[in-house]
């Protein structure tokens, strides 16, 4: 074990951490957005809606990430021409913009998914109860279908974002400098796999934890009547099992 | 967009590609294996009674699903050779360079990571299978043997299938990473055709398609295995 090349490389793979997360960040809440739009077509009544999102989840989920990333940033520039043309190139020729699409529009299939399952979750009866009530449209969706909804899809979520995390090491492919990209540099430079797998892996696994400890904690935020006390709070905050990753879930 | 450069033989890359489809299917095939045999071990692991087994089938899973999959490729890559070259020079007394196997290297890499969701499927399945119908083996006077061959794995397998289908599609979807050490599958293939015709878009197009049919094809078969293994049981 090499102690000084672990002095070295330590503040440079931290100083890398803001970038991974900027990537994680970014497509995340871009891709939330485009899940909830892609969720409610496949729902939809309509049935081209339903089959174009279908289509796209079909597609963004049977083929791997790093094809989709390299189709944008290597494939656009097969048409470099055309992209200038329509004045696209200036994005195009970005691999940070190139990255966060492709991160994008890959986490908006699989989170539409997840989506789709909480909606689908909500009993019909409290959907009738409300009408009956009177509520429809928007409220009928801001208190009944979405509060019942996040808190099934949660747990899944909390999945997404750890394998999103995961998944931005692969824009290192396309220069950027991320966790994994510094640390591909420095062992190219060294050749020293297991001291720079330890602080990069480290790292990971700290993001990850603090990750699922967040999504634990919305959840008990979001079912209050299960934990009343101080104490119970704490306990489930750091003894509650976060859900399992399915493997459909985080191949990419 | 040209299309002749597709085409087979030697002026065109479609054999080429097809190959890379062939690679990819058996550098996946072997690490699915890889990964199936692992995590049924780690699953055993899980399910036993000893605590310091579990700690470390535990520690298995959680390092592997919570670290980038690239990061296990780049250090198998990169600390593989000097592992390989040691165990060569101090146990057989070979002192040449030696080469690290691409294709043994993907398949452990992708094997490993396969393992640590095939742990979990496995785990699942096995205590999906009632406990009473153990100790009915039990009690009829069943070997240990036999209450495993006879009463576990046929439900363990029948349970586990819809989950190992999708780690099967994680493990073809995850070799396409293996093209950053240099095994020529359908990425590398269509990376080297991307840079020596300058078309990058027609080769990724291709390997997007490969890999859809590759998916979409293994996905039907692993349904009929399922209407199969499911045959005998009663539905309500």
């Amino acid at each position: 074990m090499d102690w000084q090349l672990i002095e070295e490389s330590w503040p440079v793979l931290v100083a890398a951490i803001p970038e991974t997360l900027l990537l994680v960040f970014s497509s995340l809440m871009i891709g939330f957005v485009l899940a909830t739009g892609i969720a409610v077509l496949r729902l939809s009544k309509s049935q081209l809606g339903s089959s174009f999102a279908y289509g796209y989840v079909f597609i963004f989920r049977s083929t791997p990430l790093l094809v989709q990333i390299f189709l944008i940033y290597y494939g656009s520039g097969q048409f470099r021409p055309f992209f200038e043309g329509i004045g696209l190139w200036y994005f195009l020729r970005d691999p940070w913009f190139c990255a966060i699409l492709a991160l994008t529009l890959n986490t908006g299939a699989y989170t539409s998914e997840i989506i789709r399952g909480g909606i689908q979750s909500v009993p019909w009866g409290q959907l009738e109860a409300a009408r009956a009530c009177g509520m429809s449209g928007f409220l009928l969706f801001r208190r009944i279908i979405f509060p019942v909804a996040i808190r099934q899809a949660l747990p899944a979520y909390g999945n997404e974002i750890i394998l999103m995390v995961k998944a931005t090491s692969l824009a290192s492919t396309i220069t950027i400098l991320e966790v994994t990209g510094e640390a591909k540099k420095i062992l190219a430079a060294t050749w020293s796999p297991v001291e720079v797998f330890i602080i990069a892996g480290a790292i990971y696994l700290t993001i990850n934890f603090v990750v699922t400890r967040g999504v634990v904690w919305a959840e008990i935020k979001l079912s209050p009547q299960l934990f009343r006390d101080r104490k119970s709070f704490w306990v489930a905050l750091f003894a509650k099992d976060e859900a399992p990753v399915s493997a459909d879930q985080a191949a990419r | 967009m040209d299309l002749t450069i597709l085409g087979w033989g030697d002026t065109g890359w479609g054999d080429e590609m097809f190959y890379g489809a062939l690679m990819t299917l058996a550098v996946a095939a072997c690490a699915y294996a890889l990964g199936i045999a692992i995590g049924t071990g780690f699953a055993a692991m899980k399910l036993s009674g000893s605590v310091s087994l579990r700690v470390v089938a535990d520690l298995y899973t959680t390092v592997v699903r919570g670290i980038p999959e690239l990061l296990i490729i780049y250090l198998v890559f990169f600390g593989g050779g000097s592992v390989l070259r040691w165990v060569a020079k101090g146990i057989f007394g070979y002192g040449e360079f030696i080469d690290l196997p691409l294709f043994v290297t993907g398949m452990v890499c992708i094997g490993v990571s396969a393992g640590a969701y095939a742990t979990e499927v496995i785990r699942g399945a096995v205590l999906a299978v009632p406990v009473g119908q153990i100790e009915a083996a039990r009690a009829i006077g069943m070997s240990k043997s036999k209450r495993f061959w006879r009463i576990l794995v046929p439900q363990v397998a029948r349970y586990a299938l819809p989950g190992l289908g999708n780690v099967w599609q994680l493990t073809l979807k995850e070799t396409s990473l293996i093209s950053v050490i240099g095994l020529v599958e359908i990425m590398r293939q269509a990376t080297v055709g991307a840079g020596s015709t300058k078309e990058p878009f027609t080769f990724y197009i291709t390997a997007f398609v490969l890999y859809l049919c590759l998916a979409s094809l293994s996905n039907r078969g692993f349904i009929r295995a399922e209407v199969w293994a499911n045959r005998g049981v009663r539905t309500t």
